[in-house]
């Protein structure tokens, strides 16, 4: 039952609660092999790198000019933002969220296999993308309802998807017990079904609150000011000076406080289905008069959260005619974006395999930290992660600044929890034996390892692989700062194009997008169902 | 079952070589490189990146030498520079106001100016240091909504939208290095209290846009009254389709008011720049007669600044717009940075 969320909790890069492996050997526990440990030693090691950075800039400032720093008014003005901002957002999207999930699967909701896709869709639109289409449709959209309105229609899925994958599987032999004792349908909902969506739907609140506080170019473009679009502003007027930096470690500070506090919602009780016996089928809610305004929300909601951002950017393109796709720009932004996706998935997917192949062989304090330092780090917004590298790589390692290496090395800290996750499904389920056989058969180790086990995880690194370049591909503020001369992706030259506000020229920018977006959510989606029904 | 370590060893070993690999790849592809021809100059630009798209278009087709350029804004660039130092891959910055310049002036890293390039710009627009060079200029303005603001109900001052009277129905772009040099000027012309005063009327009393053009979008459409910006946007726009200042009208304010302040956009040539030649060359023809062209007749609508060339004559002349006498070298950028994060603004 776990293993629902936790593709969605891949998404945005964040830890799965709770999942255990217990596939090491009985008995003597075997050590890891060195090499590994090393390899995820300094992985880890790595992703502290940011983390550090504002830990240090704050002490170097001087106790004096930090705190005149975080202690003004602008700062309290960002934190009440963003407070009141998350406070209305997320219970907004868990409402959606929830409520979209249990009419599909759990009520006799017509067409229930295509609203179960429809829903999980506005995970391919970019939330830049949203805001764009949305300001251009009403132009007077700005400030905290604003705000509220585009991120709730971008982030809602983040809820939904975990939340259906998980009821999808929910036992109705506990719901079965609450109707014969007595228990209405609504009493049986609240008191039954809503706590076992506990782990989904903290873990999905959790990625919509650090999405709002990371994300950038929605924001700035409906003139809402969180941390993020300040220290933005701050970088742009200065590089990297003390009060952009004084800023992040706010910002930091909030992301620590979100993850401290969802591991105290998420509990730690049990879920899942004990002892033997086959689970039956859950029954669905004969919805009766409910059907037509059931369906009437779904449709509003799709219409919002996709045909808005569809129709006005189809609308911008057809007026800007046949012109606008046939820029060497494009075409040089799209490759950069797809060499970059990509070489951000391989490297991500190599360098997630030692921390996926300790955490599954060899559970332990060992790759539990380890695996927690990379989740810290990837739960902090990218423009954190990019003004430290920024910094870090013109003082120490000037060589790599302004380089490829240096970005994918940003993509890589960011998004490794997304490959993580998938590799570790995947490895807990090529049992070791069977490499072992192979072993005994008379394979060498290697040739071994690679032929049986590597051969099983292929499809699950596959699958994380996708999830990388998918966010890759929709990465702003990280490659706005450190992406190497020259280089324009979909995503920037998206952001530059809106900024004139030509809004013409940037449809394609984000049609091309969606539709580099729209397989990788799809994906997404069926993994979600297929790991909860393991 | 015993080997398998080294198995593993080997793996971690590919895993790292291909982050090393990673690492080592500088560029990205569509980063033209030198293929023996005339070599290649980096820029730092933080004018338009449509101006100098023309620019460097003109200048390839001309030299044969390539240009490849970074994007950004004026003081985000100019410290960068800073911090990068002599390992700075630059060979030009190209600025939108004068600070930026300055900035980077002071940390001793330009080289001196070829003196037949800066022979091709009147003392006016360039520092007398000779250590950058002045490339086209910008006209502050109050654009305003015609049909909202009457003719006798514009500020006389640019300091006169502190007044109660303008609270809460002006805009600005207050991120952006183009206000940031207008309140360098203001700093100059009426000290420190006075600007401080004026930005924290700014906090408490405008409405903030990421953008000229989205300042001036806001006012076409009737969100704020007005929005103190530079002209070239609205000149810009009414060549195109008019569609985001058709209902907006332009405030000259003149008699050398801190709003009629006109701004240098400048181009320098890094001291540690390999390509020396090739990067003065580039200066001396976006100052010489065709680059100072492409303002004339190109789409960017800034005023011509150097060889004679007149603006584009859709323009109010640089000459009638009794602009403050200012030393662009004078113009602080860190003080303004300085005071808008005091007053909350950034």
């Amino acid at each position: 039952m776990e293993s629902a969320p936790a593709t969605a909790l891949a998404v945005a890069g964040l830890p799965v609660p709770g999942e255990a492996t217990p596939t090491a050997g009985e008995g003597k526990r075997p050590r890891p092999p060195f090499g590994v440990v090393l390899a995820a030693c300094l992985v880890a090691a790595a992703s502290l790198i940011p983390l550090g950075f504002v830990a240090f800039m704050t002490v170097t400032t001087g106790w004096d000019t930090a705190t005149e720093l975080i202690f003004r008014g602008r700062t309290f003005e960002l934190l009440g933002n963003t407070l009141l901002l998350t406070l209305i957002t997320v219970p907004l999207c868990i409402v959606l969220g929830v409520g979209g999930a249990w009419l599909v699967e759990r009520t006799a909701l017509r067409a229930h296999r295509v609203w179960a896709v429809a829903l999980a869709a506005p995970l391919a639109i970019p939330a830049f993308v949203n805001s764009y289409a949305w300001v251009s449709a009403v132009p007077r959209l700005e400030g905290l309802f604003s705000g509220v309105l585009i991120a709730t229609l971008s982030y809602y899925p983040l809820v939904y998807i975990p939340a259906a994958a998980t009821l999808s599987r929910l036992d109705p032999a506990i719901e079965q017990s609450a109707a014969s004792l007595g228990l209405g349908a609504w009493r049986t909902f609240f008191r039954v079904v809503l706590p076992q969506l506990r782990i989904a739907v903290s873990g999905g609140a959790l990625l919509v609150a650090l999405h709002l506080l990371a994300e950038y170019g929605a924001f700035a473009m409906i003139r809402f000011d969180t941390f993020t679009t300040a220290i933005m502003e701050q970088y742009q007027s200065t590089f990297n000076g003390a009060a952009g930096t004084m800023l992040a470690s706010v910002l930091v500070t909030v992301c620590l406080v979100l993850l401290v506090a969802e591991a105290r919602a998420r509990g730690n009780a049990r879920y899942a289905r004990i002892g033997s016996g086959a689970q039956a089928t859950p029954t669905r809610l004969a919805l009766g008069t409910w059907q037509l305004p059931a369906q009437l929300a779904l449709l509003a909601l799709a219409v919002l959260a996709v045909g808005v951002p569809l129709w006005m950017s189809v609308t911008w393109a057809a007026q800007g005619g046949a012109d606008i796709w046939q820029t060497s720009d494009l075409a040089g932004a799209l490759g950069s974006s797809l060499w970059l996706g990509l070489l951000g998935a391989i490297v991500t997917t190599v360098v997630a395999f030692p921390l996926a192949f300790l955490a599954v062989r060899f559970p332990g304090w060992l790759s539990r930290g380890l695996e927690l330092s990379n989740y810290v780090t990837s739960s902090m917004p990218g423009i954190v992660l990019a003004l430290a590298f920024v910094t870090v790589a013109l003082r120490v390692i000037p060589g790599v600044y302004q380089t490829t290496g240096l970005l994918v090395a940003a993509y890589v800290l960011l998004f490794l929890p997304r490959a993580l996750v998938n590799l570790r499904a995947g490895l807990a389920q090529a049992p070791k034996e069977l490499e072992e056989a192979a072993q005994a058969l008379g394979k060498p180790p290697l040739l071994a390892f690679v032929r049986v086990t590597l051969r099983l995880v292929a499809p699950a690194a596959a699958g994380g692989a996708a999830l990388v370049f998918l966010a890759v591909v929709n990465e702003l503020t990280a490659t706005l700062l450190l992406s190497p001369l020259g280089t324009k992706t979909l995503a920037t030259e998206f952001w530059a194009l809106t900024s004139e506000i030509d809004y013409v020229s940037a449809a394609p920018y984000a049609l091309v997008m969606i539709a580099l977006s729209a397989p990788m959510t799809y994906l997404l989606f069926q993994q979600s169902k297929k790991a909860a029904g393991q | 079952m015993k080997l398998r370590p080294r198995a593993l060893a080997g793996l971690a070993l590919v895993a790292a070589t291909s982050l090393g690999l990673a690492a080592c790849g500088s560029s990205a592809p569509g980063t033209s490189s030198a293929s023996g021809d005339k070599g290649t100059i980096t820029v730092y630009n933080a004018q338009h990146e449509s101006l100098t798209k023309e620019w460097i278009d003109a200048f390839t087709a001309e030299t044969g030498i390539k240009v490849n350029y970074r994007q950004g804004d004026d003081t985000e660039m100019s410290n960068q520079i800073i911090q990068e130092g002599p390992a700075s891959p630059a060979d030009v910055f190209l600025t939108e106001n004068s600070p930026a310049m300055t900035q980077v002036e002071n940390a001793g890293l330009f080289a001196d100016i070829d003196p037949a390039t800066a022979a091709q710009v009147p003392a006016e627009y360039r520092p007398s240091t000779n250590k950058w060079i002045g490339i086209a200029a910008r006209s502050t303005v109050f654009a305003y909504n015609k049909s909202k603001v009457s003719q006798d109900k514009l500020p006389k001052s640019l300091m006169d939208l502190q007044n109660p009277e303008w609270k809460g129905r002006w805009a600005a772009s207050p991120s952006g290095a183009d206000f940031q040099a207008i309140v360098s000027a203001m700093l100059q012309l009426k000290g420190e209290d006075a600007t401080k005063a004026w930005l924290q009327a700014l906090k408490d009393g405008a409405k903030t846009y990421k953008g000229n053009s989205t300042a001036m979008k806001a006012v076409n459409s009737g969100e704020v009254d007005g929005a103190v910006i530079y002209h070239y946007y609205w000149f810009g726009d009414q060549a195109k389709t008019g569609e985001n200042s058709k209902n907006v009208g332009l405030e000259y304010f003149k008699n050398q008011d801190p709003g009629a302040f006109v701004s240098v956009s400048g181009g320098g040539v890094l001291k540690s720049s390999k390509n020396q030649a090739a990067a003065q060359e580039f200066l001396k023809f976006i100052t010489g007669k065709k680059g100072q062209e492409v303002l004339q007749k190109g789409a960017s609508y800034e005023y011509a600044v150097g060889s004679g060339v007149p603006s584009n004559d859709k323009l109010v002349p640089l000459d009638q717009l009794q602009a403050p006498k200012i030393d662009p070298a004078k113009l602080n950028s860190q003080k303004v940075n300085d005071l808008m994060t005091a007053t909350g603004l950034l």
